[in-house]
């Protein structure tokens, strides 16, 4: 909301600051300003001046010589606009003075720009006339300045008083942020009033008084509301004898500052009531209005009706419309119809001031697809109590401005008034809250300037109706630190039973999950919940894959973003792509992210969010670095049993002969794999890619930062090497099973150490090598123990076809 | 023997004295320490040395030795030395060669940020806690005093799976799963992943982090509130860091404030990074709604208690100067690596 200051100061009549004191002191009390703009910024040594004479320059068709009267001198200026005549009044930049901008109203230049005397062709100018658009504003704002010209003033002004003055442009215009809670605020009055209370000077509404010309309105018009629910008051008056006008230039001025361009009298009075009262005001000409009655009711599903502004709309049984005895004539709290609008030609006018139900307000205009001015207030709940002041704020400028004569009365429907909000007054409950000492004395100074009333002998407050966000004694409490002051608040620290700061094991897991990945080289990536559902083909999934069945998100923002992702692959590869395709070199990224997954669709229950760690890379490395990866990983939180391998993991998107299930004490805990390359094609990536995914919600339960000192070992170990000839289709793992199962109590570790195929081996076969370390914790072990449990090992590694090697 | 001794000596010393090698030194006390050497021999020869002269000779036999092995070990030390400082002369390397690194990898931005935070949380007794990014519309608005009509509701365009299953626009919705878990008092951090229908921009994203606090005890004041949010903003911004709250409103808090920072550009000055207004908006926080503790079981009367939010984005991008929030969520990894 923009607000010029001599506006709030029309309330607020002592109100004397700064701009920068008024924008930091309104916006600590709660009205926040979100900046300003001075309306005479670049205007500098601007008089009214006078035409006295114009002759026509020597050498130059298109320009003229003035002789113009500035109060003290007469100065020459050269202009070539086309529209002064002798004896007109313009306002006159003189010799260093400044303008806002250049006449084509195009973008106003950081400086302004600067005039100096000079000559034109020839012949001296010592000054300049300005159009509207150099100083600084627009014909919208200023309807009565001419289309390319001097602005030209009323012939009452004096010669050589200040032009920018005149032009009401010594004014600051803010800008408001109002809070959705303080409806009231979005009218100057509500801002006012904040004003003087922030201000602590005294606040003065204005006075209305209507005088009527002594007819009853109920001979002009009925009213009735069939759905009182959604309208709670309906206020009509009638004025006759319209004269449509110009209204007068000081509501003009406060309009345009404002940013509402002035049309006339009318049009302009009830913008001018809707902005000082915050009540938006409809005008109809009553003779469009069929049989002399407003009727409130619901539109019918289908209906179709024009606005004002020439658009179809589509109705339906939720929108409320405002009707005469046959038609509708305007979408209630929206807009007016096409077909009781206001024409020049207008004499008898139905002024409506109403007060809607705010949500089907809210919900209508977004139906309808029509947000206004007045939707936007209405759709905020508007205190009824206002309606009827600002209906009577209406007519009373009617007939201050001479433009109409004022029927008696009012048509007032309304149901049911909301009783006013009491609350007993205690003031150590609003200390204990906020931590203060704030006096009884200075709570009720703050009480009164915000006009809640206090009445001593029942100790109540009772809170104003345009208060509509005091209800309970916390909101008393925030205004009584709004205007104690927020920065007088003292600052402490919460005293009390001491607790444990403590972060939770799964964040405790994931942490090092991070700090393992760095470690090892990757860096933390972060990618969106939400995906295309197009990613299941990129990622080759199987019509009947279960990721497949993913949440669907009812209003997205387009279909790259329409599904919950079921599967953490989509994010990791498109980054991946992301880095392929900017020429980045050896990437290696992780992420930690939630999948989820729906226990039933459609939705009835909430889905379940799992985490997953999942790691991707391209360039130096391969399956076993990531592999690496993995079991340093599972090493750091305690998992140090060997995790089994399954190649049969049936993973669509992985290269069919490099993946696996990573498997933990008989838990699936994740999978590895390189990309298959039809997926590395669909992501646009030209280089083989490792992927690896934990579920950690299945890693957690094995998960520990316990740790048993084993003591190290005070007998020596004996090593056994072993190689042997293997048939190709025997994998590592299954060798390791034999060693494991065979090799009893004194077997302490393996490690393979060569792996070969090639020419001295033969066909379908290849050479492994295991050097196998046995340790007793007791004892020194015998040569007999050893040969034992090698020569188990080895029947056990025969039976499975496997040769060994001398 | 006397002079015998002291002839043998001399020709050690000049011995030890002309060697230029540690072979050398060690072919002089072959020679005379050795078993075989020249003072052993002289041991061996006294035998023919009369009985009561015998203690005095061998003293003097020892005597020689000491001498001579003192000054070749001196000698040997010297050499050592020597030759220890010749070789280094050798393997003199060009320390501005390029450094061989392990290439660790990088946390993102956004996570360091919040380990920061909660960090700092921790340290004064705040638990972590997680609550679900998929939520019941009921969490999310209704138990925050956001109910089904209220303007606040279209303020924070949410995503809606069903009528009643949304996700979530605001971690605030872990206040209340928190507080229905009836143990207090509560002092808790709920970092996590928010939702709004704003289209990707440099300023916007659909889905960002936030951080909610909460503090629910006997006795907790607004006060209490500024202390512990101005304690927070110095450890996470300095220790210059001065704070403002402003009034504000939040459905969910009441009273409610916005705070600002010092700018840590320009310490509230006034620079191009604050738009020259010297402080920067850092968060939303407010005393809880006396409704919102109720409609979590919690008696108002008997219990007071703050909530702030903090936009973990915000800090990031405030913290590390990003100007581009889509740069978060491109994993680009020139940009993970400055981090």
């Amino acid at each position: 909301m923009n607000t010029a200051l001599s506006w709030i100061k029309a309330y607020v009549p002592d109100l004397e600051c700064t701009d920068q004191e008024y924008m930091d002191a309104m916006t600590l009390s709660g009205t926040k300003v979100e900046g300003y703009t001075r309306l005479d910024k670049n205007l500098e040594k601007i008089v009214v001046g006078q035409i006295q004479k114009i002759e026509k320059h020597p050498d130059a068709d298109k320009l003229i010589v003035c002789q113009v009267d500035i109060g003290d001198e007469v100065i020459q200026i050269v202009t070539g606009a086309p529209n002064v005549k002798e004896g007109d009044k313009v306002p006159v930049v003189l010799d260093g003075g400044k303008v806002a901008g250049g006449h084509d109203g195009g973008p106003l230049p950081e400086e302004g720009i600067k005039i100096k005397a000079g000559k034109l062709r020839g012949v001296p100018s010592n000054g300049m006339m300005c159009s509207i658009e150099e100083l600084g504003s627009s014909r919208d704002m200023y309807p009565e300045a001419p289309e390319m010209g001097i602005y030209i003033f009323e012939d009452d002004v004096p010669v050589g008083a200040d032009a920018v003055e005149l032009l009401g442009l010594r004014d600051t215009v803010f800008e408001y942020e109002i809070t959705s809670n303080r409806v009231d605020c979005y009218s100057v009055i509500g801002i006012a009033r904040e004003a003087a209370a922030t201000f602590r000077k005294p606040f003065i509404l204005p006075e209305v008084t209507v005088k009527g010309n002594g007819e009853k309105v109920e001979d002009y018009i009925s009213v009735e509301v069939q759905d009182p629910e959604l309208c709670p008051r309906y206020c009509a008056r009638v004025c006759k004898n319209i004269k449509i006008a110009p209204s007068p230039k000081w509501m003009q001025r406060r309009l345009a500052a404002s940013g509402i361009r002035p049309i006339n009298n009318l049009v302009d009075i009830t913008n001018y009531v809707m902005e000082e009262y915050g009540q938006p005001m409809h005008a109809y000409d009553l003779s469009t209005i069929a049989g002399h009655k407003i009727i409130v009711r619901r539109a019918k599903d289908g209906d179709v009706f024009q606005t004002l502004d020439g658009q179809e709309r589509a109705l339906d049984s939720e929108v409320l419309m405002i009707c005469d005895a046959q038609k509708e004539v305007g979408i209630a709290g929206i807009m007016g119809g096409e077909n009781s609008k206001i024409t020049d030609d207008v004499t008898t006018v139905l002024f409506e001031a109403a007060t809607f139900n705010g949500a089907n307000i809210r919900k209508s205009a977004k139906r309808v697809g029509l947000r206004t001015d007045a939707s936007g207030k209405f759709e905020k709940g508007l205190d009824p109590h206002n309606a009827e002041a600002a209906i009577n704020r209406a007519c009373q400028l009617i007939e201050e401005f001479g433009c109409g004569e004022v029927v008696d009365g009012m048509v007032d429907v309304r149901g049911e008034m909301k009783e006013k909000v009491v609350l007993p007054f205690e003031p150590e409950r609003y200390n204990r809250l906020l931590g203060t000492q704030v006096s009884r004395e200075e709570m009720l100074a703050i009480f009164k300037m915000i006009e809640v009333e206090y009445d001593e002998a029942s100790n109540n407050l009772t809170i104003p109706t345009f208060r509509q966000d005091i209800l309970r004694q916390c909101d008393i409490a925030e205004e009584v630190a709004r205007f104690y002051g927020y920065d007088k608040i003292p600052t402490t620290l919460p005293t009390g039973e001491a607790t444990t700061g403590k972060l939770p094991f799964k964040l405790r897991i994931e942490q090092k999950a991070r700090d393992i990945a760095e470690y090892c080289g990757f860096s933390q990536g972060m990618c969106y919940s939400f995906e295309s559902p197009k990613v299941f083909d990129k990622l080759l999934l199987a019509a009947d894959d279960p990721a497949r069945a993913a949440i669907t998100i009812a209003n997205p923002l387009g279909e790259d973003f329409s599904i919950m992702r079921t599967i953490s692959l989509n994010g990791m590869l498109t980054s991946l792509a992301t880095n392929y395709n900017r020429r980045n070199k050896e990437v290696r990224l992780y992420e930690l992210g939630n999948i989820y997954l729906p226990k039933a669709l459609p939705l009835t229950e909430l889905p379940e969010e799992r985490m997953a760690f999942t790691l991707g890379m391209y360039g130096d490395g391969d399956f076993f670095t990531m592999k690496g990866v993995v079991e340093e990983f599972f090493d750091s939180i305690g998992m140090r049993k060997k995790a089994v391998y399954d190649p049969d993991a049936g993973r669509n998107y992985l290269h069919p002969g490099r993946q696996a299930n990573i498997i933990y004490e008989g838990t699936l805990v994740g999978f590895l794999g390189e990309v298959h390359p039809e997926v590395c094609d669909n992501y646009d990536m030209k280089t083989r890619a490792y992927v690896a995914v934990l579920d950690m919600p299945a890693i957690l339960p094995l998960a520990t930062f316990d740790r048993k000192y084993e003591g190290i070992a005070k007998y020596p170990a004996v090593l056994r090497d072993i190689s042997m000839v293997v048939p190709k289709e025997i994998r590592a793992g299954q060798i390791e099973s034999v060693i494991v199962q065979r090799g009893g109590k004194i077997l302490e570790d393996y490690q393979l150490f060569d792996i070969y195929e090639g020419d001295q081996i033969k066909e379908g076969y290849k050479s492994i090598a295991y050097s196998i370390t046995f340790r007793a914790k007791d004892r020194t072990l015998e040569e007999a123990d050893v040969t034992a449990a090698m020569k188990k090992i080895l029947n056990g590694l025969e039976s499975m076809g496997i040769e060994l090697r001398s | 023997m006397k002079e015998k001794l002291e002839q043998i000596k001399a020709e050690a010393l000049r011995q030890i004295e002309a060697s230029d090698a540690l072979e050398k030194l060690n072919e002089v006390r072959v020679n005379y320490l050795g078993k075989k050497g020249e003072l052993t021999a002289v041991l061996k020869g006294m035998k023919d040395v009369a009985p009561e002269d015998r203690p005095k000779v061998g003293q003097l036999v020892n005597e020689t030795r000491e001498e001579i092995e003192k000054v070749l070990d001196a000698s040997v030390k010297k050499m050592e030395k020597m030759v220890r400082e010749a070789k280094m002369k050798t393997e003199v390397i060009d320390v501005t060669l390029p450094a061989r690194k392990n290439n660790v990898g990088h946390r993102h931005p956004n996570t360091i940020a919040l380990e920061e935070v909660e960090r700092i949380f921790i340290g004064m007794g705040y638990e972590v806690v997680e609550g679900p990014d998929v939520e019941k519309d009921y969490y999310n608005f209704e138990a925050l005093n956001i109910p089904a009509d209220h303007p606040a509701k279209d303020e924070q365009d949410t995503f809606y799976i069903t009528g009643d299953i949304l996700l979530r626009t605001q971690t605030s919705s872990t206040q209340v799963h928190e507080m229905e878990k009836g143990k207090l008092p509560i002092r808790m951090i709920a970092p996590g992943r928010v939702f709004r229908s704003d289209e990707v921009d440099a300023t916007h994203s659909p889905s960002f982090h936030q951080i909610e606090g909460l503090v629910i005890d006997k006795n907790i004041t607004f006060a209490d509130l500024k202390g512990t949010l101005a304690e927070f903003a110095k450890e996470l911004f300095g220790e210059n860091t001065k704070v403002k709250f402003r009034p504000h409103h939040f459905p969910f808090t009441e009273p409610s404030a916005e705070m600002d920072v010092t700018c840590f550009k320009c310490g509230g000055t006034g620079c191009r990074f604050c738009k020259g207004e010297g402080w920067i908006e850092i968060l939303g926080c407010g005393m809880v709604h006396p409704h919102v503790l109720e409609m979590s079981g919690i008696d108002p009367e008997q219990y007071t208690g703050f909530a702030f939010g903090v936009g973990l984005e915000r800090i990031a991008l405030l913290k590390y100067e990003i100007d581009d929030m889509r740069l978060l969520y491109e994993n680009d990894i020139r940009f993970l690596k400055q981090f």
